[in-house]
């Protein structure tokens, strides 16, 4: 039973890994036609260096995500604290109305998008494209955040205000330093859902301007060659390392949050 | 040192009253527990002198200041929660410094009051730990620690022993009171624990249903309860009912008596169960027949669970004296003096 089970886990891992696996090896294939056998080259990351479209588009796709995640996680840890900490009137409606905008295919949400930033006079590009993406990444920052705060006890600032504390000066001294681990992780969250938006991207980006997925899209409409697998190598390696260094940053954080 | 002083205090919560017109005054350097069954409205009254609440009527005086309007933050009150609520991110060095902080003081002035409390709550060499590698009896102490340093005008403890096992409780309940005695500071204690509530208090102000409805020193307290609720909330009480005609109230065929019985009037009387002895004592006393219908053996005492006149039930306390325990069905006679038999309201 117990092989059994390490065997499942064996499969469920490599079946998850393997695509990614292929990718990476194929852009260390000599073959710009992903033609087997392999032949080890090192050719698809220097026509990369040269790619300056590819290029700028990644450059994009990472700079709009650092914009993304720099406004909606003081957005969504300020919107989880009031859902949390605070009585208001029709905090439950709030609460409930967070979760919809997680659960709506991405391709309906941009559509209504499109839809209402023409209507609205917004428009496409840049601004519209941010304004869709923050607005996708809020409710996943309010859950994060919100699963945090539950592990933090609320007579904590309660403690803090009988010791001399404005409601403020509480927040900042006690809640957020115990909030930290999860602020970091919803972060990364919205970062990875900016970074990983397409229907959004190509709904409301100008043709001036793509991210990374709208260009692999095109590129592989038109045919695409083996650099595509680098500039996603490099992304990928790049996203693992932040959760890595995530993953390790929590546990540390972990011990200080329950007592 | 200040007294606090609560005049017509009243709360409620979503139309429902929470507390009706509490007024209660504690004197300075006192020590008082609050102690009522949960609902009854101590936890509401604690949070309002602490500045948690703001009461919709009344006012809060500490001292001479009326703070009814000042923000917990400005009251300068010490607490200690139920659950501690040490930061956990802090070092019991820094929880215990947080209040010396926010009073601006700093450096070695902080550093020397800090130990000095580490030291009265008998925790030295602690400071540098995180709460969370602490025991419950230690987080306990440096949370006391944390509310007395800043020498606050009160002290407010919110069930701060309820998590602790039982004897670990007995033993800070001993350190908690001389702590108390020590500085001196006005002590507001709220706890469901009667026995908690006699053995620290100076007074006990016992709540039901938002309201005081007695307040005293503990003795006075549980030898004259007043309301049927407080003689039965402090202690065990058995209770007799009916109409004082000549002097006594006739229960099943035997008359009851006690000092000042209003004559022609429904009255309920209480009688502790360890007032109640076995046998039919000198002329004079109280005397029922009664069958026992339980014996609960504890070693050192026994309860007896018992019938009464007219099928009442009765509870006795009896000390273990010659290890002789009645057997179930056994008719025996008990008495007590009328001064131990008391008016209470219903």
């Amino acid at each position: 039973m117990k092989a059994f089970g390490r065997l499942y886990l064996c499969l469920l891992i490599f079946f998850l890994y393997l695509p990614i696996g292929v990718m990476i090896a194929m852009g260390f294939n000599a073959s710009p036609y992903y033609q087997l056998p392999f032949e080890f080259s090192t050719r698809w990351w220097n026509e990369l260096w040269q790619n300056q479209d590819l290029l700028e588009a990644g450059r994009n796709s990472v700079i709009v995500a650092v914009i993304v995640t720099l406004i909606a996680t003081p957005i969504g840890t300020a919107g989880a604290v009031a859902l949390h900490r605070r009585e208001f009137p029709g905090r439950n409606f709030l609460r409930v109305m967070l979760l919809p905008p997680i659960a709506i295919p991405w391709l309906i949400t941009g559509t209504a998008m499109l839809v209402m930033f023409y209507w609205s006079g917004v428009g496409r590009g840049f601004h519209a494209m941010l304004i869709g993406h923050v607005a996708l990444a809020i409710p996943y920052v309010v859950l994060v955040v919100s699963t945090g705060l539950q592990t933090i006890r609320q007579d904590l600032e309660e403690a803090a205000m009988s010791l001399g504390s404005t409601p403020v000066h509480a927040f900042f001294r006690v809640t957020l330093p115990l909030l930290t681990p999860s602020i970091i992780g919803a972060a990364l969250f919205a970062f990875a859902v900016s970074l990983d938006q397409f229907v959004i991207s190509y709904f409301l980006a100008t043709p001036g301007y793509t991210t990374l997925p709208v260009k692999i899209y095109s590129a592989i409409r038109k045919g695409f060659t083996p650099d595509i697998n680098i500039i996603s190598t490099v992304l990928l390696l790049a996203s693992m390392a932040l959760v890595l260094v995530y993953a390790v940053f929590s546990k540390f954080g972990a011990g200080n949050v329950r007592r | 040192m200040s007294d606090v002083n609560l005049t017509g205090i009243a709360k409620s919560y979503g139309g429902s009253p929470v507390l009706t017109d509490i007024s209660v005054s504690f004197p300075s350097g006192s020590f008082t527990s609050l102690l009522g069954p949960s609902g009854s409205g101590k936890t509401t009254l604690l949070r309002i002198i602490a500045g948690f609440i703001t009461p919709e009527a009344g006012a809060v005086t500490i001292g001479a200041e009326d703070v009814t309007r000042v923000p917990v933050w400005a009251r300068n009150i010490g607490m200690v929660f139920q659950s501690y609520a040490l930061f956990p991110h802090m070092t019991v060095r820094d929880n215990v410094a947080f209040g010396l902080g926010r009073r601006g003081v700093k450096g070695a002035e902080a550093k020397r009051r800090v130990d000095e409390a580490l030291e009265m709550v008998r925790l030295p060499g602690f400071a540098d730990r995180l709460p969370k590698q602490l025991s419950g009896g230690q987080q306990q102490r440096v949370a006391m620690a944390r509310a007395i340093v800043t020498e606050p005008k009160v002290l407010l403890l919110d069930e701060p022993l309820s998590a602790l096992d039982r004897r670990l409780r007995q033993e800070m309940q001993v350190e908690l009171l001389s702590l108390q005695r020590e500085i001196g500071v006005t002590t507001i204690f709220v706890t469901h624990d009667q026995e908690e509530a006699l053995t620290l208090s100076d007074q006990v102000a016992i709540l039901d249903r938002g309201r005081i409805v007695q307040m005293g020193a503990p003795a006075a307290i549980y030898e004259r309860p007043a309301t049927r609720f407080a003689a039965e909330f402090l202690g065990d009480a058995n209770f007799f009912t009916g109409r004082v005609e000549s002097g006594a109230v006739a229960v099943a065929g035997s008359r009851i008596t006690a000092p000042d019985l209003p004559e022609g009037r429904e009255v309920t009387l209480a009688v502790r169960p360890e007032k109640i002895s076995l046998g039919a004592g000198e002329n004079g006393g109280n005397r029922v027949q009664a069958r026992v219908l339980n014996a609960i053996y504890a070693g050192a005492n026994l309860t007896y669970l018992m019938e009464g006149p007219g099928g009442m039930g009765l509870k006795v306390f009896a000390q273990n004296a010659d290890g002789v325990i009645l057997p179930k069905g056994a008719e025996v006679t008990l008495h007590w003096s009328p001064d131990h038999t008391i008016l209470v309201e219903d």
